[in-house]
């Protein structure tokens, strides 16, 4: 790249004092309709289909979403599965159940454990995997993540991680040894709220975090997935600022596939009351107006959904999920370890399980999308 | 179906001029079915989807043997890419049909012409039958017919959208400037489309989307094949599309050259 690319936060600070009640206010039902049947939507576009006037109309943005989807991606979904790593952190994020305080035992899988689950998950049929730590640098260094890839890499075509953020050297790094995707996610794109819920440890810094996708993508990742926790703050703001970071981000980077995830916040092992729950319906506002703002964007749905609502959510625009989730370290061959979760999944079904769900529904369940060149 | 109308490419006489792709179907082991329907000879299938350790059950298990295969090289951002994957699938046994696509965008999924050429140039030097997946550009179609590719695809609109022959206009120069087939790929989203193109004189149609995301593929396979049999047939019966620009038969300028 010739020119040094703009950065996302300037965007997001200009961003930060718009007047989202007043926007919301002029909003009329005519203008919704309009914007659904529209080809290209502009970023107003997007957040007046994510306001409460948009509600009445959700049959009708699914409608089209569906359509969209169909014709972008096929009647296909996209499947991978987890594989944690380590639960060794130094953050504190106060929601989740591997913080630093909590008591919960710590471990990390050896390379002999690592090559064990690589078997096993393959075995399945998955080619995708998604490999996940805490941040420590010191028990899971960039180092021992990159021994993981060099052996998972003889098991599965495409390799994503879920990791601690890297510097742009360091993402070159696992680039060349075999890493395509990353998935990170801003948790909140509200600042003080984001200062709030950090405290402590290295992921207190907001902009270092906010300009990871970007240091991966200067490093040419070939897929970068985004998204914020759901439930931490007003699911339309948090919504609106991840589409138009993921607009930003396909813009700035074209060759580079853009993903959007959408968790939504479940229960821990400590106790975290849900600040801004999140109900199924705007779920699906949030699913199908991002699908009409992006039709290219990769949508994908966590395992913490249940298994009956994830299953009407994948035709609303969803291209991706998990599938043989496991949130324990080393969950699918080493049973001994009996490792805390991250947190509770909800939809437990086996590999198989899902696939015939996905076929019953007339969707392909694709573990293969990539192959290393 | 006249057996002498045939296309020729790569040393292979095709004589149906639908081309099917592979990608968006909700089951695979409907292929066959499509193939049979269609009556197509040649099916693209992205490399990247293709899973060797699972030979007996993965993509290509569903593809019927007498079909040329025409792998694609999905996923590339640049030549570079473009050509190891191509390599890849002859390694692993996929014919020496390549399609390229090379796409650097992927908000509108439209292909790099430029990088295009130089992997149309390496690998039609490396004897692969080089098919590439372009915008209409007359240009670029020019460098590509230097680089040694077998024909050109130039897009109707851009893929997935089922809009039609966008680029009517951009596609028509193409047929008439170009020597080599020009098929139309992406953005046919109904039979009348593939038809229109056919009367057009486009040599082929490679159809995905508007196959697989119908309701009834196999009935829609069908109706594809019926429409590009008509367009064919009426292109060489002669339309009036395609006597555009020749005499008319009572020339209405002839009385001033009585000697002609
Ligand atoms: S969310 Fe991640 S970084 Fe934060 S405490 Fe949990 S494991 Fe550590």
């Amino acid at each position: 790249m010739n020119n040094i690319p703009g950065r996302f936060r300037t965007i997001l600070d200009s961003a930060a004092c718009f007047p989202f009640d007043d926007f919301f206010a002029a909003i009329t039902p005519q203008k919704v309709r309009h914007i659904i049947h529209k080809d290209n939507l502009t970023k107003s576009d997007f957040l007046a289909l994510l306001s409460p006037v948009a509600e009445p109309f959700l049959e009708e943005m699914a409608q089209k979403a569906h359509q969209v989807t169909v014709q972008q991606f096929g009647k296909v979904v996209f499947l991978y599965t987890p594989l944690y790593l380590g639960n060794f952190c130094n953050n504190q994020c106060v929601y989740c159940g591997f913080n630093t305080v909590n008591p919960v035992p710590r471990n990390k899988l050896s390379v002999e454990e690592i090559e064990k689950e690589a078997i096993a998950i393959a075995e399945s049929g998955h080619r995708h995997i998604l490999i996940l730590t805490g941040e420590d640098r010191v028990q899971t260094s960039v180092e021992y993540i990159r021994q993981s890839i060099e052996i998972l890499k003889k098991y599965f075509s495409s390799i994503s991680i879920e990791i601690y953020p890297l510097s742009r050297e360091e993402y070159s790094q696992l680039i060349e040894s075999g890493v395509d995707n990353l998935t990170i996610y801003q948790e909140t794109y509200n600042r003080k709220l984001y200062a709030a819920l950090h405290p402590h440890g290295p992921k207190k810094d907001f902009y270092y975090r906010l300009d990871t996708p970007q240091r991966a993508l200067d490093a040419a990742m070939r897929t970068v997935n985004i998204g914020a926790l759901l439930g931490l703050d007003d699911f339309r703001k948090e919504c609106f600022f991840g589409g138009l970071h993921a607009r930003f981000l396909q813009d700035t980077y074209p060759a580079s596939e853009i993903g959007y995830s959408l968790p939504r916040m479940q229960s821990h092992a400590g106790s975290f009351p849900v600040p801004h729950p999140v109900a199924d319906a705007h779920l699906v506002q949030m699913i199908t107006a991002l699908r009409l703002f992006m039709p290219r964007l990769g949508i994908s749905i966590s395992t913490r959904e249940p298994a009956r609502l994830r299953d009407k959510l994948i035709p609303l625009g969803v291209t991706r999920m998990s599938s043989g989730s496991k949130t324990s370290v080393g969950g699918y061959a080493a049973e001994h370890h009996a490792g805390s979760k991250q947190f509770e999944i909800s939809d437990s079904r086996s590999v198989k399980e899902i696939e015939e769900t996905l076929f019953s529904m007339g969707y392909q369940p694709v573990y293969k999308d990539w192959e290393r060149i | 179906m006249n057996t002498h109308d045939y296309l020729e490419i790569g040393g292979r006489k095709l004589i149906s001029r639908l081309f099917t792709g592979s990608g968006k179907y909700s089951i695979d082991s409907i292929i066959p079915q499509i193939v049979e329907a269609s009556g197509c000879e040649v099916v693209t299938v992205a490399l990247r989807r293709v899973d060797f350790d699972r030979a007996g059950s993965n993509i290509l298990s569903h593809i019927p043997g007498s079909v040329q295969l025409l792998p694609n090289t999905s996923g590339a951002r640049n030549a570079d890419e473009a050509v190891r994957i191509a390599r890849i699938a002859r390694a692993a046994g996929c014919g020496n049909w390549i399609k390229i696509e090379v796409i650097s965008d992927n908000k509108y999924l439209l292909p790099d012409g430029y990088e295009t050429a130089k992997t149309t140039e390496i690998l039609a030097d490396e004897g692969f039958v080089v098919l590439p997946y372009i915008s209409p550009d007359l240009m670029v179609a020019k460098s590509l017919v230097d680089a040694g590719a077998s024909a050109v695809m130039p897009l109707g609109a851009p893929i997935g959208t089922n809009k039609g022959l966008k680029t009517k206009e951009l596609i028509k120069i193409l047929i008439n400037e170009i020597s080599l087939p020009v098929i139309v790929d992406a953005g046919i989203g109904a039979p009348s489309h593939a038809c229109e193109a056919m009367e057009m004189g486009a040599a082929a149609c490679l159809l995905n989307t508007a196959i697989a995301s119908s309701d009834d593929p196999v009935a829609m396979a069908r109706a594809f094949k019926l429409a590009i049999q008509a367009g064919r047939a009426a292109f060489c019966a002669g339309t009036g599309a395609q006597r555009e620009y020749a005499a008319a038969s009572s020339p209405l300028t002839g009385f001033l050259f009585p000697n002609e």
